[in-house]
């Protein structure tokens, strides 16, 4: 081996440099498809978006559909609680956003039925719509309002609202 | 502790083999000649004991595999197949299901056991952090194992503990969707947990064998909590003194997980996950298993996602600063009056975590779990590091023979003199 720097390099020094290269450029490129393979597959992404008829939905109804393996509430809104929706001062919400800012059409509300706290579905049948007539989370306690705006609990954010358009007044593309 | 290995293999077959492959006598340095001090009780059964739950744990585990499918539209049915027409498939899974609640018992008890008599104290500090990765380790199984079965209960627990990772700032819900591998606990989060719960027992049983090597290197602590100085006065060999110790204290264990299999197997776990599970909808009122129950409730207790998430994981981190955290001198709470006070009341502030974990999270449930919390995390980062300048430890004995003769007030029995 070399004992002081004026010496010149040996053959020894340039092979353990370049092998030491070459195996931690090895070591990356082995790891990367070894991690990358977790994430979603392309069959997991080919079912990235949907299309659903809402013209059977009644006024104040909910309806639950499968997308992305998660639920999506679409809401059929009545006046009274788009006026909920509407009224409440922004300074009064933990995670501040309009209603408008949420909705394409105000009579209908579309939500991932998730909740942001620690991904449980909210429930929001008729008669247990929580505090604030949106949602109830069942497992921590978390509160939505009928903009699916948190109110009240552990949840930090407000239901997410997916990517969606309407095709036409009774056909929504989620995705 | 053990000195260079004296063992000579009586035929001539174990002579030749021994010279070249040492392990016979590996073996005999380290379970039969291997001197354990000699004043230590049942407490101490427990390493044996939990030896016996993972190796039972692995031999019914790899015979579900054989019967068991992996698949969302599958999993739910094969285990209903193996509890009906699998022959003894009912035995095998009660088996391997409570199987995993006395590994968590006897961990306990462990747990417990060596912060009563101070066994984490130098130089077992790396001894003591081994067990808390094998601590960990065993959480991460029975969570993994857990959502096997794809009732209700395991697709809800995965959900919500593979959502703690949202909690992440920037990255988090981009390391969520990789664990998942969708956007969703789903068929390929089934199928990786699956080779995960597989994978892990046998990385458990790897660091087991650190865990027993350090033990073996450092030496057993022991009630008195004094180190062994002569090893002649101090020590009893491993067989048969420890040896039948331990397989008494097995058996009787067994005695409490044969009554769980065969009397109340269901008892421990929620009737929710005999339902298959339903993406869309979530039971009223989710609980983890009994062994989680403690963080769970500390997790509740915090009234923020980051916060909540932040604590139940240090709440167990926690444990590998304990070395450093206790200050005192002294190993065991016999000779610590103070100590011995808080030992208890973090025993109970543990089962009330426990039992809060259980409720619904509201009203005086939630102030409660609160108050616990502050007084679990004090216990280590106040309490312990105040005591050891405070307390006043009584006499400490000089030697574990001593010790024995306090107890006993006669001569010390000696087999070897």
């Amino acid at each position: 081996m070399t004992t002081a720097s004026s010496v010149e390099p040996t053959r020894r020094d340039f092979l353990f440099i370049a092998t030491g290269a070459a195996g931690a450029v090895g070591v990356g490129a082995v790891a990367w498809p070894l991690i990358s393979q977790m994430n979603p597959d392309a069959s997991t992404l080919a079912m990235a978006s949907i299309e659903v008829d809402i013209s059977a939905v009644p006024l104040g109804a909910i309806m639950t559909v499968k997308w992305r393996g998660k639920p999506v509430f679409i809401r059929h809104r009545t006046p009274k609680e788009i006026q909920e929706a509407t009224d409440v001062p922004l300074a009064q919400l933990p995670d501040p956003q309009t209603d408008k800012a949420r909705v394409q059409k105000p009579d209908w509300l579309v939500v991932v039925g998730i909740c942001t706290h620690l991904g449980c579905v909210p429930i929001g049948q008729a008669g247990s719509r929580g505090d604030y007539d949106g949602w109830f989370c069942p497992c921590h306690g978390s509160q939505y309002d009928t903009s699916g705006r948190i109110r009240r609990g552990p949840a930090p954010k407000n239901l997410e609202v997916p990517a969606y358009s309407f095709l036409s007044d009774t056909k929504l593309k989620i995705g | 502790m053990s000195g260079p290995s004296t063992f000579v293999p009586k035929s001539a077959l174990g002579r030749w083999f021994e010279s070249r492959l040492p392990i016979m006598g590996l073996i005999h340095g380290s379970f039969v000649a291997y001197p354990t001090p000699r004043n230590l009780n049942y407490w101490w059964a427990f390493g044996a004991i939990l030896s016996f739950m993972l190796v039972a744990q692995i031999i019914t585990g790899i015979v579900l595999t054989m019967h068991y499918t992996p698949q969302v539209d599958l999993a739910f049915a094969s285990v209903e197949h193996i509890m009906r027409d699998v022959n003894w498939g009912w035995f095998l899974r009660y088996a391997h299901s409570n199987g995993a609640s006395m590994f968590f018992v006897a961990v306990y008890v462990h747990m417990f056991r060596g912060l009563y008599y101070g066994s984490y104290k130098a130089p077992r500090e790396v001894l003591w952090i081994l067990g808390v990765i094998i601590y960990l380790l065993m959480m991460a199984t029975g969570f993994l194992g857990y959502t096997l079965p794809w009732g209700q209960m395991s697709f809800w627990g995965a959900t919500v503990i593979t959502n703690f990772f949202t909690a992440i700032p920037l990255v988090g819900d981009a390391v969520t969707t990789w664990l998942w591998g969708g956007y969703s606990v789903g068929n390929p989060t089934l199928n990786r947990f699956f080779a995960l719960h597989y994978l892990l027992p046998f990385m458990i049983a790897g660091v087991v064998v650190l865990h027993v090597w350090a033990l073996h290197v450092v030496g057993q602590n022991n009630p008195a909590g004094v180190e062994v100085k002569n090893v002649d006065r101090d020590t009893v060999p491993f067989t048969p003194y420890a040896t039948i110790k331990d397989s008494f204290a097995v058996v009787c264990f067994m005695i409490l997980y044969a009554w769980f299999i065969f009397y109340v197997p269901n008892y421990l776990g929620h009737a929710d996950n005999y339902i298959e599970a339903n993406p869309l909808s979530t039971p009223a009122h989710i609980v983890p298993e009994w062994y989680y129950l403690p963080f769970y409730a500390i997790l509740r207790a915090i009234p923020s996602k980051l916060g909540g998430v932040t604590a139940m994981f240090g709440s167990i981190a926690i444990l590998a600063f304990l070395p450093w955290l206790d200050t005192s001198r002294v190993r065991s709470a016999s000779f610590r009056p103070m100590y011995r006070i808080f030992f208890w009341a973090f025993v109970l502030c543990c089962l009330g975590l426990g039992y809060l974990g259980a409720q619904p999270a509201e009203g005086g449930y939630i102030i409660a779990a609160r108050l616990l919390t502050a007084f679990y995390f004090g216990f280590f980062i106040i309490i312990l590091p105040l005591l050891g300048i405070f307390e006043t430890p009584k006499p400490v004995p000089a030697t574990i023979a001593d010790a024995v003769l306090a107890k006993n007030g006669g001569a010390v029995m000696n087999p070897a003199e």
